[in-house]
């Protein structure tokens, strides 16, 4: 059969002709599906609505003479000028539904479209967090239905809700272990924190008032325990653990460092961003975590929209789980979900807790993010008990076959160290001397790939963390290889096109330097040319 | 299982060349006895879409939603019309499955986004300088806390809370103080036509960082905060002004204008929805840019390529956990993005036109019922000014009264004895806010059953 392009090429495969036509500069800026858009300041005027609201109509005021009589600035647009606006901008972000998203530790997986539907179901999306309860026992059955699934994936005793994202979770597991050591008249000063962990750990033990001390790995990557064991003592509140760690290799010594902990009298606090990798395989609990976060919008699915809203319950040990925050759901006998407050968790600790319910207090408004628990339950019962379970096996499987197709080409530091978990771990070595990871990555974008993690975590230099997640299918993943493979031998021969990468993203690289030297974080309005009007006295566009 | 791709010819090709007989090698480091040898007992298999939505749906049907009721709850989170479209945006897959802008080159949609969210914040807050967003408005506020306390260098530790501050909000600032050794001078909210401006003002002294007032305040009432913020600027304390119903403020003086430093609120008025509590959207700004440098949160500057062309990314992280762990501003890596853009995408279909109508169509509807609850025997109307919001009094416990008419399918209100357990007094105030989801009739209805259920 006669194919119209003579080469054969389809998509997929690798592109032997390089030699693309450059075309014409064109005068709008736009290169046909790339289209250019301007800010709403510049496109809108405070004149024009995209919602049809009665006028005022001048009657009462009871405002308290506070009438809002300067002109505020708030451009609007008509709703066919708004879809377009948002549409535009929207094409100029790349998302996992266009394509591989391999950024490490973030767990960027395929999002059920089916969560998204349950989430706006009405008795959902418009019920009031200050209803009646008698009107929002399906609610309460959602978040209780979901704090069993995470208690028994676990192997904890008890699960706090409220937490709106993973660092959030983090300080409400730090703020269990201090309110859990001060019921006891036990005033520690010291978190313990590897030096692999995520940033966001030793920001949160500092925020709790904690000194943080670092703990270094071993030659495996992995907490030095001798080194962790001689530093345990009266003024250690714990330890903060990620597990399976940044480097992507399963803590071996939990065990041992729990038990280490405990007779020392601290906490094990993990990090459960990596949790995706181990759901169903082994629970946290049987390694002796006391808590440990849950990102619902990692392990569970829930989207990650650009950088939030997250969500990170908080499962909790026997030991620590009288201390967790209010508001929490309890499953009585009669089988009745209540929602405890401040109004009654006196009385009800004591009618079934014998008064052990000690909280810390609040954390949040509220009871937490509800539009995420339907959507990781959704998630969740989709996938089941065994679901899960093959879900964390596919998820190493695929980093572990990416880690094994690319050590020949790029440096893997822990590679010596066994399987990896569900990310992979690369360095710089070998690169040319002025090509740097971050070149890589921008090459990795003309691609079309959205990079691995970078430089994290710090303790490899020139850090690449790539996470397949288990939604990525063979086909997807060989092709990756194909373009990481030649992106990396151009990394090692000194392609000088790198430093120059993206070419082909809606902007080239974008000066950072300038954006913090000079901040310009509002948009403000020009002064205009003489006698040209300004946007809130323009008509229209 | 529909969400995983890999078959088994898949699987065993890609464990012959990671060299491992089988899955199970792959999690050799974890201890054999802890080892799961098969899906935890006790739990369900995987379930087909069909029998997971019917599940769902049928917990769905357990609430009573907002729509099938007369409804007049607010107290933090309220009940707008959203179009059509803010939802129909934020489920482009561009959004919706985009990682944190760390890439700038292919992120420019929700960095632009951003950008213009930042600025429309800022203007309606009266303020120079917005963040990208923050959990919500609770935990907002307590970052606002923070960043005072960080202002004064620790050096002044007493913070004064407005009795009229959101109770929730004024315990998480109470939790969090507890771990920080701030000192907080709270008092219970009066039942006054106005705030207690005055002893309010007799609590700051020269070791306050901040005093925090609530505006519109938790009972509705609005009031000049200019007093409060000369009294505090003159003590060296920053006044943070925290906003729940952004709306308001197409209506009222922003709280920029009456010599706020931070202002802080919920914006999940605007597009977000009521999601039984969350996720919702912080907002968070600052009205002087020479507090940029302090603030919490990301922020999205902007600046231009290797070709010259305008282009925005996030900026200034040096104030962020993931550059200077136990040093930075504050621990949140996540903000509510989304939400921001659910917001964002709102506020352009309203533009300021808009919104100054929605506002004013607000107030009208909440004057209206305020006219007309009045005239029920044993009701009396608080509040001498208010937006959207204002609080009556039953003379009987209004928890009652509430549980009561909700089994008619009206939502009548916040009691004041939900909020505030610990204040028995305050038991026969409830709180009823007017939307211009509210109608008419709606009003006539909670009108006639408050007059059938205090005869």
């Amino acid at each position: 059969m006669n194919a119209p392009n003579a080469s054969g090429w389809k998509p997929g495969t690798p592109v032997q002709d390089h030699n693309a036509m450059a075309g014409p500069d064109t005068v709008t800026g736009n290169r046909a599906l790339m289209l250019e858009e301007a800010l709403i300041f510049e496109i809108g005027n405070t004149e024009t609505t995209g919602v049809d609201l009665p006028e005022p109509t001048g009657g009462a005021n009871r405002l308290g003479g506070l009438d809002r009589s300067e002109k505020i600035g708030l451009p609007g647009l008509s709703e066919p000028e708004t879809v377009r606006h948002y549409t535009r901008l929207s094409r100029q972000n790349y998302g996992i539904d266009l394509g591989f998203f391999p950024l490490g530790s973030c767990t960027m997986k395929h999002n059920p479209r089916l969560n998204e539907k349950v989430a706006r179901m009405p008795g959902f999306a418009d019920v009031h967090p200050l209803q009646p309860v008698d009107t929002v026992r399906g609610a309460l059955e959602v978040m209780n239905e979901l704090a069993h699934w995470l208690i028994d994936l676990t192997g904890m005793h008890g699960v706090a809700m409220s937490p709106k994202a993973g660092a959030h979770g983090e300080l409400c597991g730090i703020l269990c272990i201090r309110a859990a050591l001060e019921a006891r008249g036990d005033a520690r000063e010291v978190i313990l924190v590897p030096e692999s962990a995520h940033g966001t750990n030793p920001a949160t033990a500092a925020f709790a008032g904690y000194k943080i001390e670092d703990i270094p790995a071993n030659s495996d990557g992995r907490v030095d325990l001798d080194a962790l064991k001689s530093r345990l003592g009266p003024d250690v509140a714990g330890v903060m653990i990620t597990n399976p760690s940044t480097l992507g290799l399963f803590e071996r010594d939990l065990k041992e460092i729990s038990d280490a902990v405990h007779e020392a009298g601290g906490f094990v606090y993990c990090d459960g961003a990596n949790f995706n990798a181990i759901v169903g395989k082994v629970r946290p609990g049987d390694l002796g975590v006391d808590a440990m976060h849950i990102n619902l919008h990692k392990t569970f699915s829930t989207p990650h929209g650009g950088g939030g809203p997250g969500s990170g319950p908080v499962v909790l040990s026997e030991a620590l789980a009288p201390f967790g925050p209010l508001p929490y759901t309890a499953r009585t006998k009669d089988g009745v979900v209540h929602l405890i407050e401040e109004e009654d968790a006196d009385a009800f600790s004591e009618k079934h807790f014998d008064g052990r319910m000690q909280s810390f207090g609040r954390m949040t408004a509220f009871h937490g993010q509800m539009g995420m628990f339907t959507r990781a339950l959704s998630y969740i019962l989709s996938h089941g008990a065994d679901g899960l379970r093959q879900v964390a096996e596919d998820a190493v499987l695929n980093a572990n076959y990416l880690l094994r197709s690319l050590e020949d080409v790029l440096d893997a530091p822990f590679g010596h160290s066994g399987p990896c978990m569900h990310e992979a771990l690369f360095s710089d070595k070998g690169f040319a001397e002025d090509i740097s990871t971050l070149d890589l990555a921008k090459g990795l974008i003309d691609e079309g790939y959205h990079p691995m993690t970078m430089y994290f975590p710090l303790v490899v230099h020139g850090a690449m963390l790539v996470e397949p997640t288990e939604t990525e299918s063979k086909a997807a993943l060989d092709q990756f290889i194909m373009a990481l493979r030649s992106v990396a031998e151009r990394a090692k021969a000194g392609d000088e096109t790198l430093k120059t990468a993206p070419h082909y993203a809606p902007r080239r690289r974008l000066d950072e330097t300038l954006a913090a030297r000079k901040p310009i974080l509002a948009w403000e309005e020009p002064n205009p040319p003489a006698g040209e009007p300004t946007m809130s006295e323009q008509g229209g566009r | 299982m529909r969400y995983l791709p890999l078959t088994d010819a898949d699987r065993s090709a890609m464990l012959e060349k990671i060299g491992a007989p089988d899955v199970d090698a792959l999690f050799v480091d974890v201890p054999e006895e802890a080892r799961l040898d098969g899906p935890i007992h006790g739990l369900p298999m995987h379930a087909s879409e069909m029998a997971v939505e019917k599940h769902m749906r049928r917990l769905s049907k357990k609430n009573l939603a907002a729509s099938d009721a007369a409804f007049f709850l607010g107290a933090g989170a309220y009940k707008h019309h959203v179009p059509a479209s803010v939802d129909h945006i934020i489920q482009r897959g561009e959004f919706l499955t985009a990682y944190t802008p760390y890439q700038p080159e292919i992120a420019q949609g929700t960095l632009q986004m951003l950008f213009e969210f930042q600025s429309q914040v800022a203007h309606l807050y009266g303020c120079a300088v917005a963040n990208a967003s923050m959990y919500d408005g609770s935990t907002a506020c307590w970052e606002a806390v923070a960043m005072a306390s960080r202002i004064a260098r620790g050096k002044k530790r007493k913070v004064v809370l407005s009795g009229a501050l959101h109770p929730h909000y004024a315990e998480v600032v109470k939790t969090m103080a507890k771990f920080t050794d701030d000192e907080i001078a709270h008092a219970k909210p009066a039942m006054q036509a106005s705030p207690d401006t005055d002893g309010l003002i007799s609590r700051i002294d020269d070791n306050t960082s901040c005093v925090v007032v609530q505006y519109p305040d938790i009972l509705g009432r609005v009031n000049d905060l200019q007093p409060v913020a000369d009294a505090a600027h003159e003590k060296g304390a920053l006044l943070i002004v925290v906003n729940t119903e952004p709306v308001a403020l197409g209506a009222i003086k922003s709280p920029g204008e009456m010599g706020a430093d931070i202002v802080v609120g919920e914006g999940q008025s605007i597009g977000v929805g009521l999601q039984f509590g969350g996720p919702y959207l912080g907002l968070f700004a600052v009205r002087d840019p020479k507090h940029v440098r302090m603030m919490p949160g990301r922020l999205c500057g902007e600046t231009q390529d290797a070709e010259g062309k305008r282009g925005y990314v996030l900026t200034l992280s040096t104030r962020e956990q993931h550059i200077r762990r136990e040093k930075a501003t504050s621990n949140i890596c996540t903000n509510s993005g989304l939400c921001a853009l659910a917001f964002s995408v709102h506020m352009t279909l309203l533009g300021e036109k808009g919104l100054r109508h929605l506002a004013m169509e607000n107030h009208r509807l909440a004057c209206v019922a305020a006219d007309k609850l009045a005239e029920v025997p044993g009701v009396s109307v608080l509040n001498d000014a208010f937006f959207n919001e204002f609080t009556i009094q039953l003379g009987t416990d209004a928890r009652a009264v509430v549980r009561k008419l909700a089994k008619d399918n009206i939502l009548a209100g916040v009691s004041l004895g939900r909020l505030f357990p610990e204040h028995e007094e305050l038991s026969d105030g409830l709180i009823v806010a007017v939307t211009e989801t509210s109608t008419e009739e709606d009003i006539e209805t909670l009108v006639s059953a408050l007059k059938e259920v205090l005869s």
